[in-house]
Formats: C-alpha cells, structure tokens, sequence
C-alpha cells in the first residue's frame, strides 16, 4: 500500500507545475495525527477546549485514551503535556497560536525548552487566520518571542505535504518543536518531496531575486514570482518553513549574485523571518538590497486572513509590486 | 527509616544546608528549613526513588515547585548518594550545576524549576501518564503558601480532580510567610483548606516538623479513592535554628560566621539530646 507521501509524489509529477488546492494545514494536520495514533498509543493531543478548533472530535472519538482534555487554561495545557512527555508520551499541545504562545510562553520557556522536554506544541488558526475576530485572537509576536528562546525549532509550513512532514517528523523528535499554520485551504505542494527540519525547500529558481517566504506567506509569494515570469523576471522562491534553526546556507545561496531579497511571513515585522535573514546576511558581508514583507508595527486593521494578507501587500498583486519597486 | 532515625538525621541535614549556604553566601535558607522534614520523610521513607533506580521509568517521581528552596533538597539528595556532598561547596559557583534552583544537570533531579506555578501542572501529566500506564508510580510535589496566589496551581487543581488523580500528593510547605512578609498581608491564603477541598481534593492538616505524624499522613495516600490528595504541613520558617524561625529576614537570608557559629551550636546541642 502506499503511503500518502509516495500518492502525493505521484500526484506532485502528474501536476508538474500547475499548483492545485489542498486543504486546509488545519486539516492535514488532524489526519496526519489520526494516521500516526492508530499505529503508536504513544502519541496523545492535550487540548485547551480547542479540540473542535483543532478538527481533532474524530480523533478523539476513535482515540479516547489519547486525547486529554485540560479545559481553557493554556498554562496548564504546556505544563500538563510537560509532564506527560517526561514520561515517553509523544505530547502534541494543540491551542490556538495567540494563547498557547502568549499565555503559556513561560511554560513553554520554562517546562519545555529549558527542561529540554520534547514536547510538540501545535499553534492553530495562527497569523491572522482569525483576521476579524481582532488582534486577541492574532499571533503576529510568536517567531519573535520563541526565536528568543533555544531549544526549540519553529516551523510554519507552506502547503500540505510541508503539513504533514512536519506532523510525521515532530512526532519522532526528542527536543521542543513549534508548528503554527492556519485553517484556509493551502496548495497540495508547491515542490518537491524533500522535507527536513532546518531545510528549506527550492519551490522556483530565478536570478533577478530571491522570495525568502515561510508559511501561508509562500504561496503568495509562488504566485507573484509566475506573475512576475510574465513581466520577464526570474524570481526564486524558497519556502523556509523552518524559521529556527535558519537554512542559512541556502539563503545565502541564492543571495551570492546579489540579487534583491524579499522575505514574506504572516508575522510583525519585527522579530520574524526578515529579520532573521536580514541579520545573518548581514553579520556575513552581505549588502542585498532587502525587504521584509510582514505586518507592520501598527493596529492591525481587521478582516478575513485574505483582506488583510491584501492590505499588508501579502499578495500576489502586493508582493509583484514590491518587487519591481525593489528591482529600481 | 524509623521517625527517630529520621529526627536525628534532620539535624545534621539542617546544618549541612546551612553550611552550603554560608559558603555561597547564597540560597533560601528560611525555606529549606521549612521543607527539610518533609524532603527527609519522603526520600528516606516513602518514595520509591534511588540512585540505583533513577532511570527506571517506574521510580515515583518528585518536582519541587518551590525551586528556590533547592539547598534542602540537595542536602537531601546528597546524603541519599545521588552524588557527592562535597559537591554542594560548588554551590551557585561558576559553572557549577548546582546553581540557585533545580535542574536536570544534577542527578536526582526530576525537572527545572524556579518559576512558581510550574511543578503540580507538570506532576498532573507525569500523574496521568501513570494512570494511563497503569505504572504505579506515584507523583509528589512541595509548593510554597506564597506560591498559591499563582493562577496555573488553581488550574492544575482542577485538571487533577478532574482526571482523579489519587496517585498524585502536593505539600503546601505553610509557613505563612513570604518575601514581602506574611501571607495573610501579601495576599490572603485562608481558608486554604476549604479552597483545595472545593477544588475535589482530600487534604490532611499535619505538623511539618511532626516525624510520627508525617510518616503516618504519607503513608494514608490516597487520602481517599478517586481523589488527588493535599497534604497542608504546618511548617515554620527557619525551622530549627532560633533566631532564624519565623523572621522573615531569613528568606534568603546568609548567616555571617558568627551567626553559622550560633547555629552550629545550636543545632550540636539538639544532635547530643
């Protein structure tokens, strides 16, 4: 029987370039974690009343003794899946990105990266998902303050095999990880089937300029460099779906001839990606002409995940034109 | 160990601690006063953990939620063999593992804590995963009275309840005193044992210092069925050296030489009776 890794290679070379739509990270998710619990009574999901949030009602329909419950109380949540990943449980703390990385931060620095606890915490409708339900429910600060932090890998993935990779690699790791992704439907796969923590993926080679673009941002920015193929210029896109530890090799690859560099996230501007790519280029001699794309340092202004990913420029109309302007 | 046995240990386990704090000229020397009978009971009588054990994933586990008072619980460590005595005159130095709060560096040591309001969620998830394992192990925990104003102990409560966690005992070290000065005029604790009562525990009241009674109370666990349980151990701060009892200068207090003398002496005299 094939795995869904080796039906979606196959379906990858059938769609060769044409990107089609998935389904929501979300939804990846709950069944990549529904795969991984039939054969492994190890793996549990610890929710903060976010198991209907998280899709996870039929996991825990068919896994009862793998789901715990811990009620709205997110500090209890990371410490609750604390204590069971210290005994060999494989604990996935699943709550909405704005509280588990906020409430909950100083469990997670405290119980889980400096008590080197392998716990897998699991930010859901992250960004902006939640667009119009106001910046409570935004999670525009959790790459800055958990970059902050060491040991623990941060990823946002793109699209839906970068979903389920994460899911499958988390399971398996022995130190913190931090996955966050939305609830909108998100391609299949925008490339190739390599997935490694700490590894980015090539999606587009193109030597005018480089997207360096993590999570929901990538597919806009997939989107702009095709745009900006019809215009005659050659964008590269790389899909840093793990912010921490940096592919910091591969970035400077497609930096070395000195093209603009434009990042792209779903995250202030301050503290993310951008600036974490901004930093390492720059400590070594790099003078790329750069452009961080996130939201700003202001009010967020509300609406859908879509509007807003439209009034930041997060789009493929936005990022084309921020293009052009940086090729000036 | 018998509860003489265990009396006459504690006062050499005292003026260990107090040396380890005079030579750093650190450490919550109030504190560690307070939990010593406690740490002494539950290593030397009731837990199932050894050096010998440590890694076997059936070992009871214990966190010390109140991190700060970690010098009591190296003695005790120590003098169980978890490592070598003359390793504590490291104490808070450069490089030493054995800094101001617990870490999983030194051997014996469950997790990192020195943030209040961490140990009972994380034995909550040890005690479930025992449950689910049907392992046996049981899960213990000393907060601080000063500690209970943290919102998370309160939601731990909760959870335990819920998942009726009767292999789970916290120990609320109460010596009504805190940094500030006491509970009652930092933020009022009372009536605690309503509150965790309220909140689905059984609880016991017993004399912190008492060998007899709290050898007697740890080993009624599950205070009943269905229950996680709370041990409320009526402490006193600076237990056992006079002029450090009940003052809250001894918080973090150091003792000068001539104070350590004082105590030395004290504590001799009481080691001879």
């Amino acid at each position: 029987m094939m795995n869904s890794l080796e039906q979606l290679e196959m379906e990858t070379k059938e769609i060769k370039n044409e990107v089609l739509l998935g389904k929501p990270n979300l939804e990846v998710f709950s069944a990549t974690m529904q795969k991984l619990a039939e054969t492994d009574r190890g793996i549990m999901a610890v929710t903060s009343d976010s198991r209907g949030s998280g899709k996870l009602v039929p996991f825990g329909q068919k896994f009862p003794e793998q789901i715990v419950e811990v009620g709205i109380a997110e500090q209890n949540l990371v410490g609750v899946a604390t204590g069971l990943a210290a005994m060999g449980k494989k604990a996935f703390a699943v709550s909405p990105a704005c509280f588990l990385t906020a409430r909950s931060l100083e469990q997670i620095k405290n119980d889980v990266c400096y008590s080197d606890n392998p716990v897998k915490l699991i930010g859901i409708s992250a960004g902006v998902s939640y667009g119009a339900l106001g910046s409570t429910h935004h999670s525009l600060h959790d790459y800055a303050v958990l970059r902050a932090i060491n040991n623990i890998t941060i990823v946002a993935p793109a699209d839906n095999f970068e979903t389920e990779a994460a899911i499958r690699s988390a399971a398996e790791m022995e130190t913190p990880v931090y996955i966050r992704f939305g609830k909108k439907a998100m391609p299949q796969n925008l490339g190739s089937i390599d997935f490694e923590f700490g590894k980015g993926r090539v999606l587009k080679e193109g030597s005018d300029l480089t997207f360096v673009a993590t999570g929901e941002g990538v597919w806009p920015a997939y989107q702009a460099a095709l745009k900006l193929e019809e215009e005659g210029i050659h964008a590269t896109v790389l899909s840093i779906h793990t912010i921490k530890p940096l592919d910091t090799g591969l970035i400077e690859k497609f930096a070395s001839n000195g093209q603009p560099i434009l990042t792209v996230e779903e995250h202030s501007v301050n503290g993310g990606l951008g600036e974490a790519v901004a930093s390492h280029l720059f400590q070594n001699g790099f003078r790329n002409k750069f452009k961080i794309v996130g939201l700003p340092d202001d009010h967020t202004v509300h609406g859908s995940q879509v509007e807003i990913f439209d009034h930041y420029g997060i789009s493929e109309e936005g990022l084309t034109k921020t293009a052009i302007e940086l090729l000036k | 160990m018998t509860a003489k046995e265990l009396k006459d240990k504690s006062i050499e386990l005292r003026r260990k601690t107090l040396e380890i704090i005079y030579n750093a000229k650190a450490g919550h020397t109030g504190g560690s006063l307070s939990i010593m009978d406690i740490l002494n009971v539950l290593y030397n009588r009731i837990m199932n953990v050894s050096p010998e054990n440590f890694n076997d994933a059936n070992r009871d586990r214990y966190i010390q939620s109140k991190g700060h008072s970690v010098e009591a619980l190296y003695t005790v460590l120590a003098d169980r063999g978890f490592f070598p005595e003359e390793d504590l005159m490291t104490l808070c130095q450069y490089q030493s593992p054995y800094i101001g709060h617990p870490t999983k560096g030194v051997n014996g040591m469950e997790q990192n804590t020195g943030g209040l309001g961490h140990g009972l969620p994380i034995c909550c998830g040890n005690a479930l995963a025992a449950k689910k394992d049907n392992s046996g192990v049981k899960v213990y925990t000393v907060l601080g009275d000063g500690e209970m104003a943290e919102g998370s102990n309160w939601e731990a409560m909760m959870f335990a309840a819920h998942y009726k966690l009767d292999n789970l005992c916290a120990i609320l070290d109460y010596n009504k005193l805190q940094i500030t000065g006491s509970n009652a005029e930092v933020m009022g604790l009372e009536p605690v044992a309503k509150k965790l009562e309220a909140f689905g525990w059984a609880v016991k009241e017993v004399d912190g210092h008492d060998y007899d009674a709290l050898i007697e109370t740890f080993e009624s666990l599950p205070f009943e069925e269905g229950k996680p349980s709370f041990v409320i151990a009526h402490t006193v701060k600076g237990k056992g050296v006079s002029f450090m009892e009940n003052n809250i200068k001894w918080h973090h207090g150091v003792p000068s030489a001539e104070q350590m003398e004082m105590a030395r002496e004290e504590l001799l005299i009481k080691e001879e009776v």
